[in-house]
């Protein structure tokens, strides 16, 4: 039944708590070399896809060829490589420039959905009795929250969000998905040998969790983090996208799809380049998620 | 540490439920009959799918009413000057209530059916989202029809192929999609079939007021196919592997050993078999297109409740912004509840359990 117990979560955490079993499945009769080689190309193309986009974020602000609000033409004209947009400026220094909010935000907003998730989920496995019981319906609660409506019901009386609003946010929305992850995989190493030692040599609590539970979590952990990655630049973009900006004019590749949306037959470089970079690191980090699953879960019960 | 999972269905409905005399004994006679045991069974569901529903509720009102300012949030910098509409949505909002009434006065109007007002044009919400309701239900409703279908082929046709290039292919598009946000499939696609390359089909549904958006076909396309290719992708992973697990059962190996032939051993032992977890995914995915449609519908300008929902919010719309989120909400929780009731009745060893 555990198929079903991790099914109510949304989307994403269910996929990858089954996805894993079933590509990790004994492929007919191959070693198990053969096998490793078909996980490693996931892991290090996604990785390297995720590298260069963030390059190009982290150093793009010295490659540009143009100002983050330089003027260099007309509105939507051909001037420079990919032309320029709305207010006429160059589009490619916009993408240049624009890339490293975006990246920020969603790193640091699954930072915090990482810590309260694996936080929650740990006392929950770990505590047990009543209180798993009400962490665990809370946490049904908010998963019947899309992950975006919980952002967007707070910006409806909030009248300038702030970046660390964004990261809150978005960090609380992954929070519950990520609990439901790790309470799974630290109900699991509670009942192992290591740790029933560890209570009866009469650790405390806390130090069993920290130097037991903890660090045996990390391969699970690992891949949830990539896809919490993957969903959050998702959402950080896609909040921008719906024109939610913290910082209005700001080069931003989310700012940038809803600026030039309009003109996307005249000029559709100015959607086209942000899309493409969102939609590349996105594919980048699913991909390095999807190795690492496969990786930990033959690593460990196989 | 003893941890039992007692929101997980199936344990649950054995012990909590608490079965009078059931002891390794069992003698009959101690037993409830199953007609208890099954609306015991019911309720307890219902109960839970209420019980979401209503923390839902608190977390809805919490997040809109408690954080922010609404009157700023409406009136932005005329809050200052303009005390007269500031003083007017006060009272509409009813802001000078305590927290705890302003809930119980929004949760009692909930469950009347008065949804309140809408803050930007005096309307009843009622009235507003009425038809928005039914276009995005449409929508979803198509969606799912393509989905389900497109989704057993394909994954057939990659577990059938597994391990050879094609299976390979399948598996890094379906990869690739998966990370992929709503609102790049959906701009590129724009980009290819009405904007850039092609000019085959309409970039935004244009609907002519009061008709259903469905009276043009070819606007409902592109944000049909959209929503296919965001969701598609899970459905196919999950059919796949449950596919493949039950290809590698001992039942499907002698079915094969007895020489019935592969096209019967596929039809009778691993769809079959595959129809539990295949009901659990789609009824994911379609509590997850409930929340997709917010961005899909608002790139297409749709007229759905998605993307009424971002034009409420930024217009500080708070009565409509919380019941189109209940809207969401409450479509999830109740879709999960199908979802689980018929896959517990559609698996014998979990109706034994209930029933006896």
């Amino acid at each position: 039944m555990t198929a079903r117990a991790t099914a109510p979560a949304t989307s994403g955490t269910a996929r990858t708590a089954l996805a894993p079993a079933a590509d990790g499945a004994p492929a007919g009769g191959s070693s198990t070399a053969s096998r490793r080689r078909s996980w490693q190309p996931r892991l290090v193309v996604g990785l390297a896809i995720t590298a260069f986009v963030v390059l190009v974020a982290v150093v793009g602000p010295w490659l540009a060829p143009h100002g983050e609000h330089e003027i260099t033409g007309d509105p939507y004209s051909t001037a420079g490589v990919l032309g320029t947009d709305y207010l006429g400026q160059d589009v490619l220094s916009r993408v240049l420039h624009g890339g490293l909010s975006v990246l920020v935000v969603a790193l640091l907003s699954t930072v915090v959905g990482l810590v309260l998730g694996v936080l929650v989920g740990i006392l929950a496995a770990y505590v047990g009795g009543w209180f798993d019981e009400v962490v665990m319906r809370l946490n049904d609660a908010v998963l019947a929250f899309p992950q975006i409506l919980l952002t967007l019901l707070v910006l409806s009386t909030v009248a300038e969000p702030t970046m660390w609003l964004i990261v809150v946010l978005v960090g609380i929305s992954h929070a519950p998905r990520v609990a439901r992850v790790s309470r799974g995989v630290a109900l699991g190493l509670t009942r192992r040998d290591f740790v029933t030692s560890a209570e009866a040599l009469g650790e405390s609590r806390l130090r069993i969790v920290v130097r037991e539970v903890l660090p045996n979590m990390s391969g699970p952990l690992l891949a949830e983090a990539g896809l919490r990655l993957t969903y959050s630049i998702g959402m950080v973009a896609g909040i921008a996208f719906l024109g939610f900006s913290t910082d209005p004019g700001a080069a931003d590749w989310g700012q940038m799809i809803n600026e030039n949306r309009l003109a996307l037959l005249v000029q559709p470089w100015g959607v086209l380049a942000p899309v493409l970079m969102i939609g590349i690191f996105a594919v980048g980090t699913n991909l390095a998620a999807d190795g690492i699953a496969q990786l930990t879960s033959k690593g460990g019960d196989r | 540490m003893t941890t039992v999972r007692t929101h997980d269905p199936a344990p649950a409905a054995g012990p909590p439920a608490g079965p009078p005399a059931t002891t390794t004994s069992g003698s009959s006679s101690a037993r409830r009959s199953p007609a208890t045991a099954w609306t015991l069974w019911a309720a307890r569901r219902v109960g839970l799918a209420a019980l979401t529903l209503w923390l839902v509720s608190v977390l809805v009102f919490l997040a809109t009413a408690a954080l922010g300012d609404p009157v700023k949030a409406i009136l932005g910098k005329e809050a200052a000057t303009n005390l007269g509409r500031a003083e007017q949505i006060r009272q509409q909002l009813h802001l000078d209530e305590s927290l705890w009434d302003r809930y119980w006065h929004w949760f009692g109007g909930l469950l009347r059916g008065d949804l309140g007002t809408s803050v930007a044009n005096g309307l009843p919400v009622g009235e507003l989202i009425g038809d928005r309701v039914v276009n995005s239900g449409v929508l979803v409703l198509i969606a799912a029809v393509v989905i389900i279908p497109v989704s057993f082929a394909v994954a057939l046709l990659s577990a059938r192929h597994r391990g050879r290039r094609l299976d390979h292919g399948i598996q890094l598009v379906v990869l690739t999609l998966a990370g992929l946000p709503e609102f790049v499939v959906g701009i590129v696609l724009v980009a290819l079939f009405s904007t850039v390359v092609f000019h085959a089909l309409p970039a935004v549904t244009i609907s002519a007021g009061g008709e259903g958006p469905w009276t043009q076909p070819a606007s409902m396309i592109l944000p049909v196919v959209t929503l296919v290719l965001v969701v598609a992708p899970y459905v196919i992973r999950i059919m796949r592997s449950t596919l493949l697990d039950v290809l590698d059962s001992d039942y499907v190996e002698l079915a094969r050993l007895k020489g019935v032939p592969e096209r019967v051993v596929l039809r009778r032992h691993a769809l079959r078999n595959a129809v539990v977890p295949a009901i659990q995914v789609i009824g994911l995915q379609l509590a997850w297109l409930a929340s997709g449609i917010v961005l899909v519908e608002y790139l297409f300008s749709y007229p759905g409740i998605g993307a009424s929902l971002v034009d409420s919010v930024r217009n500080s719309d708070i009565p409509m912004v919380q019941t189109l989120a209940m809207i969401v909400a409450a479509v999830y929780v109740v879709v999960n509840l199908v979802a689980d009731v018929l896959s517990i009745l559609c698996t014998p060893r979990e109706r034994t359990a209930i029933s006896s």
